[in-house]
This record gives structure tokens, sequence and C-alpha cells, in this order.
């Protein structure tokens, strides 16, 4: 059961929560692997993607989900809407909940945002990203293939590379694995990883090949270009010098390591195609199994009182 | 207050008469499956696939079946039924197959599960094979192997325990507080 009728963050999720979803999530995949990949459970039901943001993936996995749990999906296109007319955000959310949508599934870039809207609708709030606080799926997709490849979660050695300061995915991996009992720690370099992400029970590596000693699951997260040349590192070259994921890096980790990127990758950069493409690689199950996740969610806050 | 309505002997003997019966009406094993509704049915059409197998001497696709997401009451229940597992390891197109449930009581879950099957494929034929048909029908469904017919109150609860739980064999009928029904099976 889970008490609220938003999903809105791992932070405010229990460990049962947590549990709850990635368990129900595996009958949801079974779903996904049959010819009739449909389930008629919310029938009648309205989903509105309202994304501020640019997203290809995530909206498309929301989509999915919606529409394979058999509700309704309208796809709020934000530069064609009053939006650009000046409508408050507030009141988006209450025209979108007034054309029936039981499901508002918001990406925004400003932290926050997801939570004055579950505040003032009825509706179910699902953030699908928000500024640089939380993602909260992508945290709970990735845990569900980490169980899945693993078959357990607490006491693995858990790595995420990369931009850490700025990355929701981060942040809400952190608090998922963490929950979950994984011993998470972080890689990259000190401009993008600062001292106090250690409050958050994690531990820090400015040294590639010293944090990868020992991991069994590996998180690479995408390196923003935009971030380049505006000082937190000097160049995409040097960054990928210093923290791109090589065969010889990956040969310090454990021999049966698995290698995770929540996408869009820069190939060559935080990753070669030899990784992202080889053996060790679940990248593309990872987007399978968001579909799974996304389902499992909203199908558990349909349940919710209200 | 609860009364025994079967104990561990008469549960097997219900379940080795049962099997004959799928035997004799299906001629056989060709092309017969058994798949349990979860999560009852489920131990149920194990014990009944491991009796045919013993007397046919031969081999039948065994699987499960979770009907959650089917259900008809999903919007005026109180919370979302659990979700659990649908494993049925194998084609179910043009093959005969028997469901498998504990108790038979509105028929809403057979409905469901019907349902379900459908839309993992199009099997030749579907059956049905309840422990316990405690009556109170709300639609056109049927048994075609019975364990024990067993005329009940609204007010009463059928129980069925297994050892597969960690309890003993037993079914048990009990006085319950509120009046069942209504998606209550």
């Amino acid at each position: 059961m889970l008490n609220n009728k938003d999903l809105l963050g791992i932070k405010e999720l229990s460990v049962e929560e947590i549990n709850l979803i990635l368990d129900t999530a595996a009958g949801f995949k079974d779903v996904l692997g049959r010819d009739i990949k449909k389930v008629p459970a919310l029938r009648g039901k309205t989903t509105v993607n309202l994304f501020f943001e640019p997203s290809t993936r995530t909206r498309t996995s929301f989509e999915l989900a919606a529409k394979r749990l058999s509700t309704d999906v309208i796809n709020f296109s934000v530069p064609t809407s009053s939006v650009v007319k000046g409508e408050g955000l507030i009141d988006t959310g209450l025209t979108v909940q007034a054309l029936g949508a039981d499901f508002i599934i918001i990406r925004h870039a400003s932290s926050g945002v997801p939570h004055l809207l579950a505040k003032n609708l009825s509706a179910s709030v699902i953030n699908a990203g928000d500024g640089t606080n939380e993602h909260p799926t992508q945290a709970l997709l990735d845990a569900f293939t980490i169980q899945e490849k693993k078959g357990k979660i607490a006491g693995l050695e858990i790595a995420i590379v990369g931009d850490i300061m700025h990355s929701r995915v981060a942040k809400s991996n952190i608090y998922c694995l963490t929950a979950l009992g994984a011993n998470v720690r972080l890689i990259g370099p000190p401009t993008l990883i600062p001292e106090n992400l250690k409050a958050m029970g994690v531990s820090l590596f400015h040294n590639m090949e010293d944090g990868l000693k020992g991991v069994d699951v590996l998180i690479m997260l995408r390196i923003q270009l935009e971030r380049q040349g505006k000082g937190f590192f000097p160049s995409t070259d040097e960054y990928s010098k210093n923290w791109g994921l090589t065969l010889e890096r990956l040969s310090l980790a454990k021999e049966d390591v698995i290698v995770m990127h929540p996408g869009p990758m820069n190939r060559g950069i935080e990753i070669v195609s030899e990784i992202a493409d080889g053996p060790r690689s679940v990248i593309l199950e990872q987007v399978t199994n968001g579909i799974a996740v996304r389902m499992s969610v909203m199908y558990l806050l349909s349940g919710v009182k209200r | 207050m609860s009364k025994e309505l079967m104990n561990k002997k008469d549960l097997d003997r219900a379940l080795t008469r049962m099997s004959h019966e799928i035997i004799e009406k299906n001629k056989g094993t060709s092309r017969l499956c058994l798949i349990g509704i979860q999560r009852g049915g489920v131990y149920l059409a194990q014990r009944l696939a491991a009796k045919i197998q013993e007397i046919e001497k031969k081999e039948i696709p065994l699987g499960s079946l979770d009907i959650a997401l089917y259900r008809d009451d999903l919007n005026i229940r109180k919370q979302q039924p659990v979700v659990r597992r649908t494993e049925i390891p194998f084609e179910v197109n043009d093959l005969k197959i028997v469901l498998v449930d504990d108790v038979l009581f509105t028929g809403r879950s057979i409905r469901s599960a019907m349902d379900a099957l459908m839309d993992i494929g199009r099997p030749a034929s579907i059956q049905l094979a309840v422990l316990i048909d405690r009556g109170h029908r709300e639609l056109p469904i049927k048994a075609d192997y019975v364990g024990k017919n067993i005329p009940t109150s609204l007010r009463e609860t059928v129980e069925v325990q297994m050892e597969e739980e960690g309890v003993e064999d037993r079914v048990t009928l009990r006085k319950s507080e509120s009046v069942e029904g209504k998606g209550a099976e």
C-alpha cells in the first residue's frame, strides 16, 4: 500500500513502499513479454504528460506504460500551449485536471514544481524529473534492474560516475540504493562531487581507478555537454581521459559487474561503444524495465484513497 | 468459531478423484495443461499435475495465472490487489486448459481469469476445476470438476489451508463478521 497519491521523490518513500513498487513491477514485466502487452486494469482513466523540458525516452516510456494499463493518454506539448501565453503553473495544472486527468506526469527545469502541483491538485502527480532534485522512476527502474540481475541489492558495491552535483538521477539513485542497503560510492572530479554529499551516506572517490575496484554495479551518468567551459571540467576530451569508462578501467571492477546508463549516452566520452554494446551492459534492459516500473507506480497510486 | 469441512485425507482423496475425472473427460493427457489461479489455485494445480503424471506416466505443462489486473472491482475496492507473477512457460494456443482454483463463489474471478488467458493466446478449450464450490454465483459460470459442494451462507467464509504454505492441509467453514460477496471472492 502506498501512503501518498503522488510520487514526488524517493526521499518521500519508505523502504516498504520502494519494495512494494519493485515487487509489483515484476508482475508487469510478465505482461510486457506477451503478444498482447496490455491489461485492462486502469480502463477509463486519463493520463496527461506535462513536459516543460525536452524528453523523448522518459515521455515515451510513461506514455507506453499508461497505454498498456489501458488509460487514455494526452501529451500536453508546452511550446504550443497557453504556457507560452503566460498561463501560471497551477492554472495549467487545474486546467489539465478539469479536462479529466487522473495522472499528471510532469517534468520541469525547476526543483519542487511537482510538489507544488501535487499540493494543489487531487489528481496523482508523478515526478518525471524536476530540476536538480529527483527523478524517482529512473531510480526505481535502476533498482529493479539491479535486483533482477544480482538477485539482491543489500550489501552490493555500487558506483555512480560523473556529474553528481547536477544530476537528479544520481540523487534519486543515492536515496533509493542506500535505503535498500547498498554501499554507494560516487566517482568524479571534485568540482562535480561536493564534499557535503557525504552526508547522504556515501563514499567519494576523486580517482576513477581507485573507485572502480571491487564494484558490482556501475552507473555511468551522461556528461552534460552544455556544462563544458563553465569551470566544472576543462573539456570533454579531458573529462573522457580521466573519467571515461574504458575496457581497461572496467577490468578493475568485479568480473560479473553490470554497467548501467540512464541515457542518452555520449559514446566515446563517458563510455566507449565496446562496453555500451558489450556483454556487461544492461542499458537496453533498463529501457524495458522502465515501462514495467512506471506501470507499477501508476497502478499502485490509483489505489491510494484521497 | 469454525467447522472442519475436509481434513488432509479428504482433500487428498478429492484430488485423486478429480485427477481421474480430468483424464477420463479428456481421454488422456494429449494437449492438456493445468493453470492455477494465484494464489490458492497454484498449489492445487501442482498437486493435480503430480497425480495425473503418476497415473498416466506423462508430464503435463503447468502454469500460474494472476488475475489482479483483470478484476472487475478495481474501481470500487478499498485497496488495489497485490500483483503476483503469471508464469505460463508454454504456448497456450490450441491447448486444452484446465483452470484450477480453490473456492468457486461468485464466479467473478473465473471471468477475470478467462479474460487474462484470452490475452495470452487462443486455447482450444478452457475447463474449470475447483476444490470447493460454495454457491452464490453472480455470473453464468459452472465448474467441470468439483472436490466438494458446500452450501454456505453469505455470512460464512471458506478457508483452504495447504501444506505448501506451512500449515496442515485443511478446509474450514468460518462465521464472518460481515456479509461476503461483491468482490470478496
